[in-house]
């Protein structure tokens, strides 16, 4: 192995090329002759060659998994590294296939250059400018065009000049790309670190010499300052840091920064790296950072350059790349996972999809297994970004299918956004594309065991008899689900009260009536969701504490006064009522049947209100008491005209 | 002031990210200890990522019970200077009843001792993340694995139905009894660990260090002698000036033949070296694809 300096740079990159162009024997001989092959690994490969033909097969270092070594192709991402004295060197290795669109992204997204080969024989093909388009859609901007097997085309350097002026001509609206050309034979060791005289009208350099040299990004700081939040280290009361990757940019001791989503300004005390204070620190160093104000920052905050702040919105425009068999759905709740936040969201739009043979736009409903987009989101809170074009790691994200927990896509925020800077927060109310009229957020709050889950399901059995759609939300499935990755703090539990009310504005955006059913102790959050949603009727559902502790059907009081779990409402964190319900069920005196039908007329109340609104009539709003009973049977009747 | 960080900067630093990462994302993490190079580096790199907070997370030892005796005083002396919660877990039974590479072969004995006691441990303890020093550099079939590796309810891991890994942006959901399998030092070479040990000048054990040893030397392998050891017939134990490449236990783990005795002359040696690091590991060599078939069963 040769020797690497303890101060050489890295360089990340990307081989990609149509089955048998040659790409893994030409990795297998680059780390060959790089000394990055071991000779017992090379002794392996030669003992499963046996049963293929014979010798040595130099692509069989890099085809990893067992599956694949008998099908004979890469299915999947794989890392290979080498060094040379001047540089580390990191391979991702992926599939040719279109069916591995996927694994090609992957691949893509950390890289800084990408290798793309191509047989001499046979020219440019379509999936060699598909995956041109790929490597540039990612953010790549030094392209490799390496064209091999010359040897069977007797080194006619009139076919390598020409495959160049195609690739050139198919690919000139990728003017931020750099491009290299490059003719080589990797079965014979061409061109690869050895110069040939079979190809002695080359005077470029070698394709290892073009690794060695181009420019890398990666360790020199560029970019505007951005430094997400991953965790606040707080050994004791005295100190507090903030422990986070700077993804873009430098930051110096003293200077001036403003936190997200707080926008407060403050400025930077100390930067420590283990032991060390640093004056300076740039991309992408991990680091702890004191600030000289008291600000409370937590995980998902992000300190920024004043000067230069990302947009901060709730809906942007994005690239989607869609990895999932399941297509995508528009309207359902899908978390996204941006820098250091976990966000819930939803599609509302596919604005257009991506044609590879054109590379054109077309019109699409949605997106399938290893299709790209062009996507409109929404978020339920705000998300700090900047164009992918512009910063890879603040403009890219992860979409999550909470229901299988599977990374289903992979994001880049269009530069059209920066556009949108100002524009108002994202509101349900305004119907969605291609849906009816608004449903309605029902919001059961009140203790555990208080008798939520019960009043809803038994609601939900009489709204579906009276022909609505209906869903419920019930706390404890969507905290193991969506919410999987919030505890019991007051930030984490009002986190989960606005995912949940976002999910349910947006199942009522489609005309559902949502039934929530959750804890949601704090009232200041409650009046927030309340505020932002004219269709939300609030439910209060009461028991003293001493009968819900009685009844403790899942035995959590006990557990709780056992010490077995702490923050526990009702036990040592505190249940704040709603002063003013639309509706109240005391479940202690109180039957079930009664309980339901008094929220029941409070919907139906609700609809019919609303209808009369839209007909210019006044309606007084019900107290929900028995004059909501005698009522029902009114409304009921009315019920096809309002939905 | 203008600076380019180096490659061992750029490592540390994804490192550094991903263990924070694994503390936030995380209930009940923990790192696997296996008091080897690769084990101390992350202890450093853990130490880095919280400082001045303590490790947020326990270490957990598997312990063969065939480990070398150097092994277990670095590792007790190195947790208790370092305040590190240390949990060591043993498959006792198996152990009772007797198991060890002789016995059971080492296909069945690793299984016992090493995987399944590790499976049990996980279970044991809760653990939803145990952190890992394996790098993609070591073998063919680590080399697409992720940085967070998903195992199902049954802590196996399917190579065909890995979530794919995009940027930096690490998915680790996961549903009761599922786990996530990390892997900090997934882009380090065996060179970068020694450089970086050699830079933030890392306690590690002295076994890897030359001196003459006491080893039987059978074909290719150099078996340090330390257990009870059935020789064959017309064996005999000799003086042998060697080091350890790998640490595993006393009977797989075989020696190299070498001078190097000091870090920078280890790292000259690598420089030379044209056999991989496992080669001396019996475990791997086996069956054809093994490392791949222990990985799906569960072993790191
Ligand atoms: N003549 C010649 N054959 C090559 C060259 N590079 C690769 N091959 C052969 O092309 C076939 C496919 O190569 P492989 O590396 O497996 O392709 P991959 O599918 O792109 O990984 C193998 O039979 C190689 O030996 C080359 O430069 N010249």
């Amino acid at each position: 192995m040769n020797s690497l300096n303890e101060t050489a740079g890295m360089l990340r990159f990307l081989t990609a090329g149509s089955v048998d162009d040659g790409k893994s024997t030409l990795i297998g001989r680059l780390l060959w002759e790089s000394g990055g092959v071991y000779e017992d690994q090379l002794e392996a490969v030669r003992k499963a060659s046996v049963g293929r033909d014979g010798a040595a097969d130099l692509s069989l270092i890099t085809d990893g998994l067992k599956v694949e070594r008998e099908q004979a192709i890469t299915i999947d991402v794989a890392y290979r590294y080498f060094s040379t004295p001047r540089r580390k060197f990191i391979i991702a290795d992926t599939p040719g296939h279109d069916q591995y669109t996927r694994n090609m992204v992957t691949g893509a997204s950390n890289a800084d250059l990408a290798v793309l080969l191509v047989d001499a024989r046979k020219g440019l093909l379509e999936q060699t400018r598909r995956h041109a388009y790929i490597i540039w859609l990612l953010g790549i901007r030094h392209i490799v065009l390496a064209v091999n097997k010359m040897d069977l085309v007797g080194y006619d350097q009139r076919v390598f000049t020409t495959i160049c002026d195609v690739f050139e001509q198919s690919t000139a609206f990728m003017d931020t790309v750099k491009k290299y050309f490059v003719p080589l034979s990797a079965l014979c060791g061409e061109n690869i670190v050895r110069r040939s005289p079979n190809l002695g009208w080359y005077d470029g350099p070698t394709l290892l010499e073009m690794l060695e040299t181009v420019p890398v990004p990666q360790g020199s700081g560029s970019g505007d300052f951005r430094f997400p939040v991953q965790n606040v280290v707080r050994p004791d009361p005295d100190f507090r840091g903030y422990a986070g990757q700077i993804v873009s940019g430098k930051v110096q001791a003293g200077q001036e920064v403003i936190a997200l989503p707080s926008g407060r300004k403050s400025s930077v005390e100390q930067i420590l790296l283990y032991k060390q204070t640093l004056g300076e620190a740039i991309a992408p160093q991990s680091v702890v950072l004191t600030l000289k104000d008291h600000i409370d920052l937590g995980r998902g905050d992000m300190l920024v350059d004043p000067d230069h702040i990302p947009v901060v919105a709730n809906q942007f425009l994005a690239e989607l790349i869609w990895m999932s068999r399941e297509p995508l759905k528009k309207g359902v709740p899908y978390l996204i996972r941006h820098a250091a936040q976990v966000l819930c969201c939803t599609v509302i739009e596919v604005v257009h999809g991506l044609d590879f043979q054109t590379f054109a736009s077309h019109e699409v409903e949605t997106l399938q297994l290893n299709a790209i987009g062009k996507v409109r989101i929404v978020t339920h809170k705000a998300m700090f970004f900047d164009a992918y074009s512009s910063n890879r790691a603040t403009g890219s994200f992860i979409m999550i299918d909470p229901a299988t927990n599977d990374t289903v896509g992979a994001g880049m925020v269009c530069a059209e956004n920066l556009a949108v800077h100002d524009s108002a927060p994202y509101q349900a109310t305004v119907p969605l594309p291609g849906t009816h009229s608004t449903g309605l957020t029902v919001w059961f709050t009140g203790l555990s065991g208080a008798g939520k889950t019960t009043i809803c399901d038994s609601v939900y059995t009489e709204l579906l008899a009276l022909g609505f759609r209906v869903e419920v939300l019930d706390g404890d499935v969507i905290r193991r689900k969506l919410n999987s990755d919030l505890g019991f703090s007051q930030k984490d539990r009002d986190e989960n009260v606005r995912r949940i009310a976002f999910v349910a504005q947006l199942l009522a955006s489609h005309g559902v009536v949502v039934l929530v059913a959750a804890i949601s102790p704090y009232r200041a959050v409650r009046e927030e969701i309340r505020k932002d949603n004219p269709n939300f009727i609030e439910v209060y559902v009461n028991a003293p504490l001493e009968i819900c502790e009685q009844r403790d059907p899942k035995g959590l009081y006990k557990r709780a006064r056992n010490k077995e779990i702490q923050k526990f409402t009702g036990i040592d964190d505190p249940y704040e009522p709603p002063l003013v319900p639309e509706v109240e069920c005391r479940t202690d005196s109180e039957m079930v049947k009664a309980s339901s039908a008094r929220v029941v007329s409070a919907i139906q109340f609700f609809f019919a209100s609303r209808l009369n609104k839209d007909k210019g009539q006044a309606m007084p709003c019900p107290d929900a008491g028995e004059a909501g009973i005698a009522e029902q049977s009114r409304v009921r009747s009315n019920r096809e005209d309002y939905l | 002031m203008s600076q380019q960080l180096s490659h061992l900067d750029l490592l540390e630093a994804e490192s550094i990210y991903i263990l924070r990462e694994v503390a936030a994302e995380f209930a009940r993490p923990a790192m696997l200890y296996s008091i080897g190079k690769d084990s101390s580096v992350m202890l450093r790199l853990a130490q880095k990522a919280f400082y001045p907070g303590k490790i947020p997370f326990p270490f957990l030892h598997i312990d063969t019970t065939y480990k070398f005796r150097e092994m277990i005083e670095f590792r007790d002396a190195n947790c208790r200077r370092l305040g590190i919660d240390l949990i060591v877990h043993t498959n006792i039974e198996a152990i009772q009843s007797g198991a060890n590479p002789f016995k059971l072969g080492t296909k069945r004995c690793c299984a016992l001792l090493k995987t399944q006691a590790l499976l049990d441990a996980l279970k044991l303890h809760r653990i939803d993340a145990a952190i890992g020093g394996a790098r993609r550099d070591e073998e063919k079939s680590r080399a697409k694995e992720r940085v967070f590796s998903f195992r199902d309810a049954f802590g196996q891991w399917d190579p065909k139905n890995q979530r794919p890994e995009l940027w930096s942006l690490y998915n680790g959901r996961v549903d009761e009894r599922q786990s996530i399998r990390v892997f900090p030092l997934s882009n380090w070479t065996e060179t970068d660990v020694w450089q970086y040990i050699a830079r933030e000048d890392i306690p590690v054990v002295p076994l890897y260090f030359a001196k003459k040893r006491e080893v039987l030397v059978r074909g290719n392998l150099i078996i340090p002698l330390e257990h009870e050891f059935e020789l064959r017939e017309n064996e005999k134990p000799q003086q042998v000036m060697c080091r350890m490449r790998s640490l595993g236990c006393t009977y797989c783990t075989g020696a190299i033949l070498s001078e190097a005795d000091t870090v920078p002359k280890i790292i000259a040696e690598l420089q030379q070296f044209r056999r991989s690091e496992r080669e001396n590991r019996i475990i791997d060599h086996d069956q054809e694809g093994s490392m791949e078939l222990k990985k799906r069963e569960g072993y790191f």
